[in-house]
């Protein structure tokens, strides 16, 4: 049943194109109905699904001459990542409402996108995963630029290219690794299974893990996701960062660390103190990390504040993954989650609720505009979101950083602690832009014409509670989650990984 | 030998017939009855005997398929000879539909005859294993293909492509003939299969006959040009931008995948003992090297060069070097299934481009010409032919779920495949992949002008006739369809 979250995505794109072009509040509703009918999809999946194993969706034969099958499957992960496409889907389309510029091909890119997105998750034939990796590419492209703003043609061709040159490296090594098995099965089970030599599996890992990391935000490949994010449109950016930025990290895990769990071992010498592919990943992602919440910190632009706290998000994902810890990479996987949907709603409320009314962005303008009295709404949603986002307890971000810390103090204790400032950073940087953007200093007198501002409307408070809830409700109860996702790390796909030598 | 009557020959030989005489209706049709009549009710006439020409041609394959070799490998027909034939039929039906309103010349009826007699002797040129008919087709092919493109009298691009393309073509037909000449001496024979018997005798120990390099590297020469591969590509551009866009179009299409059928045969068949590695590590002399270098180049050279054209034209014409540099890997792997994964891009490439052409003819009759910037805003004018085009566009890039992607991963995985120390061909299989992911950055760069840009003012849309608008979605349709389901296409070649 699962399979029909993708088949409806790109229904709904097929029945907006064939829409007439005047009928913007129909497209906004087709679009809706579609994203809610995915979800819905995926929640009853996700109650009937308990153990959180692998279960096959669909399975037919595709390209019998070369061994390619049309195999979806879920497990506890995809499941996990499936709940939160459904729900930044739906609360995207929440947030532009607004949109009255060539609308219905605004939701028929967005919907396609949601559709490739749906597929990689649910893939387990390497070869139709690289298909809806791609089909998710386009679309990001039109969305941010025709609908985009600050320099977003500039924004949305790095995107693309950064994405297809990730997309080119996993390609490369999908190919290698199809042909060194045999070129009889890409079925991403079997080949799992399979011994690959281990001097292949040395650089096949780090330009497969390295490719799907450039969608995740990897450090230095990281500078395609401020730029897009700021210029991406809300939807777009509430997207880019809540979903795709979790398909690079999806990709790394379930595809470059399941195919060659020994790229991860030690080289058996040491170059400029690194010891494996591990080490230099662990700190690539740690460097992210840092950086981002560092750069974040002296941004002028609002926007690029939370773009760069997502790369800093994404560095915590990427370390959890390289604990190769059981409580790694559960937080790993719950950080995906919790980062989803937190980055969900600071874009939404930066880009829909104050930008589409101030149109500015910029941190020292806002200061002047008294916004916290003036849209309380949207000063509240934030500071409920930042708190998410630093990781206070009772949100999601708490319980997934704190696993992700732990797992990394067990394989990189020095990694935690940098991991721990990161954190500390973050509330900084969260607090001075919660501070510019809505509690300038107020001078008397001035008691600005900004009270004109539209007051927020009711999508977008629908869009705001449904992902605050989707945080907090993780975070008082992670078990939801979590029970899917560690008997998923434990299905036999992973077990090289976990039996990987010296582990 | 066999004695063969002449009408066993002709039997054999129907479907070329059927469309010679096809082209033969067309020009007297048009010559006894309409002479007085509008050019657009003479494109119509012409173009349906046309493709009824074809359609009886293909019908009569189908209802009689033959299995013959004869006259010393002059005349071969088997499954796969004829299924090309059909296709390249297909292909010519197409090109035919898709511009039946260009309205560049008074004279229909002589070029749809050119064009026809360049589908016979490309339906030749497949059918055969003889380097005589081999050349004789080519230059059939090639001169219908001179003319087509100085067709337009009222341009001087037209002239001035068509007098590059035929002198380059001249030199690089002399460059053919003198390479045939040179393996007729060392074998006594111009049968493709007794010039590879005679090879093992000629080649001593790891080295080659230095006649026998120079007879590789003049049929490589010769082929190049047809391809379009670097450093024999220099015709390209000029022709695809100067010609009238349905012979650029045919160009395009049609005869690339003919080219590329024969290219393999003659160096598969014709060279088999020296096809020597261009492996990382295991390079040994023969053609497969000198193959490897022309398609690194193409594909290197094509995708750079393409960055920076603004006409959409030249766009395609670079864009042609660089899948030809793809296609070329399929060549030098040199396995069965390399071949059929050779086929399979090169049908499909051709189908792509062929719809390409037919949007920009629209955009070209809309505004008068073909650089980037008349294309701004097309998704607001003709929203059905830009989105056909933005297929079209993103499937030569490979992207999926799209023809040209497929074709590369099958092109690809098949070359790692063919032979089991072929993994040392990894280099080429990169490089390929790394310039694929240039390429995006230009076809993205022309949908940006269809999508993003507003139209300029002062354009008004004209109506698209539904035909076209048809023939155009039909072969988007099947661009989306192969690429979906690669199967259909795999299982009938």
């Amino acid at each position: 049943m699962l399979a029909w979250t993708i088949y409806i995505s790109f229904l709904g794109v097929l029945a907006l194109m064939l829409l007439p072009r005047s009928s913007v509040l129909v497209a906004r509703i087709l679009a809706l109905l579609t994203a809610v009918a995915g979800f819905a999809v995926t929640v009853v999946s996700f109650a009937q699904q308990r153990s959180g194993e692998l279960v096959t969706v669909a399975q037919a034969s595709w390209i019998p001459s070369l061994g390619i099958e049309y195999h979806l499957a879920s497990d506890g992960i995809s499941l996990t990542l499936l709940l939160l496409t459904g729900i930044v889907a739906i609360a995207g389309i929440l947030f532009s409402w607004n949109i009255e510029y060539r609308a219905k091909e605004f939701f028929a890119f967005y919907l396609a996108l949601i559709g490739g997105v749906y597929g990689v998750f649910l893939s387990f034939d390497l070869l139709l995963l690289f298909v809806f990796y791609e089909i998710a590419i386009i679309p990001k492209y039109f969305l941010i630029a025709i609908w985009g703003s600050t320099r977003r043609e500039y924004a949305a061709m790095k995107l693309a290219l950064y994405s297809f040159v990730g997309s080119a490296m996993v390609l490369i090594g999908l190919i290698a690794a199809y042909v060194i098995a045999g070129g009889r099965t890409m079925d991403l089970v079997q080949l799992s299974q399979f011994p690959f030599p281990v001097h292949f599996q040395m650089w096949a890992f780090p330009l497969v893990f390295a490719g799907f990391g450039i969608l995740a935000g990897l450090w230095p490949f990281h500078t395609w996701a401020p730029t897009g994010h700021v210029a991406a449109p809300t939807a777009a950016s509430m997207l880019l960062a809540g979903v795709v930025m979790k398909l690079g990290a999806y990709g790394c895990l379930r595809v470059a660390m399941t195919l060659f769990p020994r790229g991860l071992d030690a080289w058996g010498f040491h170059v400029l103190g690194f010891g494996s592919w591990r080490d230099v990943f662990a700190l690539l992602a740690l460097i992210g990390i840092v950086y981002g919440a560092m750069v974040a910190l002296v941004q002028k632009d609002f926007k690029f504040v939370v773009g760069y706290s997502s790369v800093s998000h994404m560095g915590f994902v990427l370390l959890g993954l390289m604990t190769l810890q059981q409580i790694g990479l559960d937080g790993a996987v719950l950080q995906m989650f919790s980062h989803g949907v937190i980055a969900g709603l600071l874009f939404a409320v930066v880009g829909r609720m104050v930008y589409d009314r101030t149109h500015t962005r910029d941190l020292s303008e806002l200061e002047t505009m008294h916004l916290g009295k003036v849209i309380p709404f949207a000063a509240a949603t934030f500071i409920l979101g930042g708190i998410a986002s630093i990781g206070l307890p009772g949100f999601s971000g708490f319980v997934a950083e704190l696993q992700i810390l732990i797992g990394a103090w067990r394989s990189f204790p020095l990694a935690a602690i940098v991991a721990g400032a990161g954190i500390v950073i973050g509330i900084a940087y969260t607090w001075r832009a919660m501070q510019k953007a809505f509690f300038g200093a107020s001078e008397p007198g001035v008691s600005a014409d900004t009270h004109s501002l539209p007051a927020i409307s009711i999508p977008e408070r629908i869009g705001a509670v449904i992902l605050l809830g989707a945080s907090v409700v993780i975070g008082l109860y992670p078990q939801l989650l979590l029970r899917v996702i560690a008997p998923a790390l434990h299905s036999p796909m992973f077990d090289g990984l976990w039996k990987g030598s010296g582990r | 030998m066999s004695a063969l009557s002449y009408l066993d020959l002709l039997h054999l030989v129907l479907p070329q017939v059927i469309v010679v005489v096809a082209a033969l209706v067309v020009l007297s049709v048009d010559l006894i009855f309409l002479r007085t009549s509008e050019t657009h009710l003479r494109a119509v006439v012409a173009a349906i005997i046309s493709v009824a020409g074809c359609t009886a041609a293909i019908l009569w394959i189908l209802h009689a398929p033959h299995s013959a070799n004869v006259l010393d490998g002059m005349l071969v027909l088997n499954h796969l000879a004829q299924r090309m034939q059909i296709t390249l039929l297909i292909l010519t039906s197409l090109t035919i539909l898709v511009f039946i309103e260009s309205t560049f010349t008074q004279h229909i009826s002589e070029y749809m005859a050119l064009i026809l007699l360049a589908t016979v002797s490309m339906m030749f040129l497949v059918s055969t294993q003889n380097l005589l008919i081999i050349f004789l087709s080519l230059e059939l092919l090639s001169l219908s293909l001179y003319v087509l493109t100085g067709f337009n009298k009222r341009s001087a691009r037209s002239a001035e492509s068509a007098l590059k393309y035929f002198l380059f073509g001249g030199i690089s037909a002399a460059f053919l003939l003198f390479g045939a000449s040179l393996l007729y001496g060392l074998s006594n024979s111009t049968n493709l299969e007794r010039i590879a018997n005679s090879i093992p005798e000629i080649v001593h120990g790891p080295f080659l006959d230095p006649l026998l390099i120079v007879a590789i590297v003049m049929t490589i020469v010769g082929l190049g040009f047809k391809v379009a591969a670097v450093p024999f590509h220099f015709w390209a551009p000029d022709v695809y931008q100067g010609a009238p866009v349905p012979s650029a179009a045919f160009i395009a299409s049609g005869s690339k995948v003919a080219a590329f059928f024969i290219f393999y045969q003659v160096m598969v068949i014709g060279f088999a003992g020296a096809e020597g590695s261009s492996s990382w590590s295991g390079y040994a002399p023969g053609w497969v090297p000198a193959l490897a270098v022309v398609a690194a180049l193409s594909m290197v050279l094509g995708n750079l060069v393409a960055i920076l054209q603004t006409s959409v034209r030249r766009l395609l014409a670079y864009s042609a070097v660089s899948h030809a540099g793809y296609m070329l890997l399929g060549i030098l792997s040199h396995s069965d299934q390399s071949f059929r994964a050779l086929l399979y891009y090169a049908i499909t490439y051709a189908l792509t481009v062929l719809g390409a052409f037919g949007v920009i003819a629209l955009v070209e009759e809309e505004t008068g010409g073909d650089a980037l910037s008349n294309f701004a805003g097309l998704s607001r004018r003709a929203p059905v032919p830009s989105f056909c085009l933005l297929i079209f566009l993103l499937s030569l890039a490979g992207i999926p779920p799209l023809a040209g992607f497929f074709g590369k991963f099958y092109l690809f995985s098949s070359v790692l495949t063919s032979s089991p120390a072929a993994i040392g061909l990894l280099w080429l299989v990169v490089l390929a992949i790394a310039m694929s992911a240039v390429s995006l950055y230009y076809y993205l760069k022309v949908l940006k002008y269809v999508y993003v840009l507003d139209p300029p003012a002062g354009i008004t849309p004209r109506r698209i006739s539904l035909v076209r608008q048809f023939v155009l979605c039909v072969m988007a349709l099947g661009v989306l369809l192969l690429g979906c389901a690669p199967n259909l296409l795999l299982r009938w070649l």
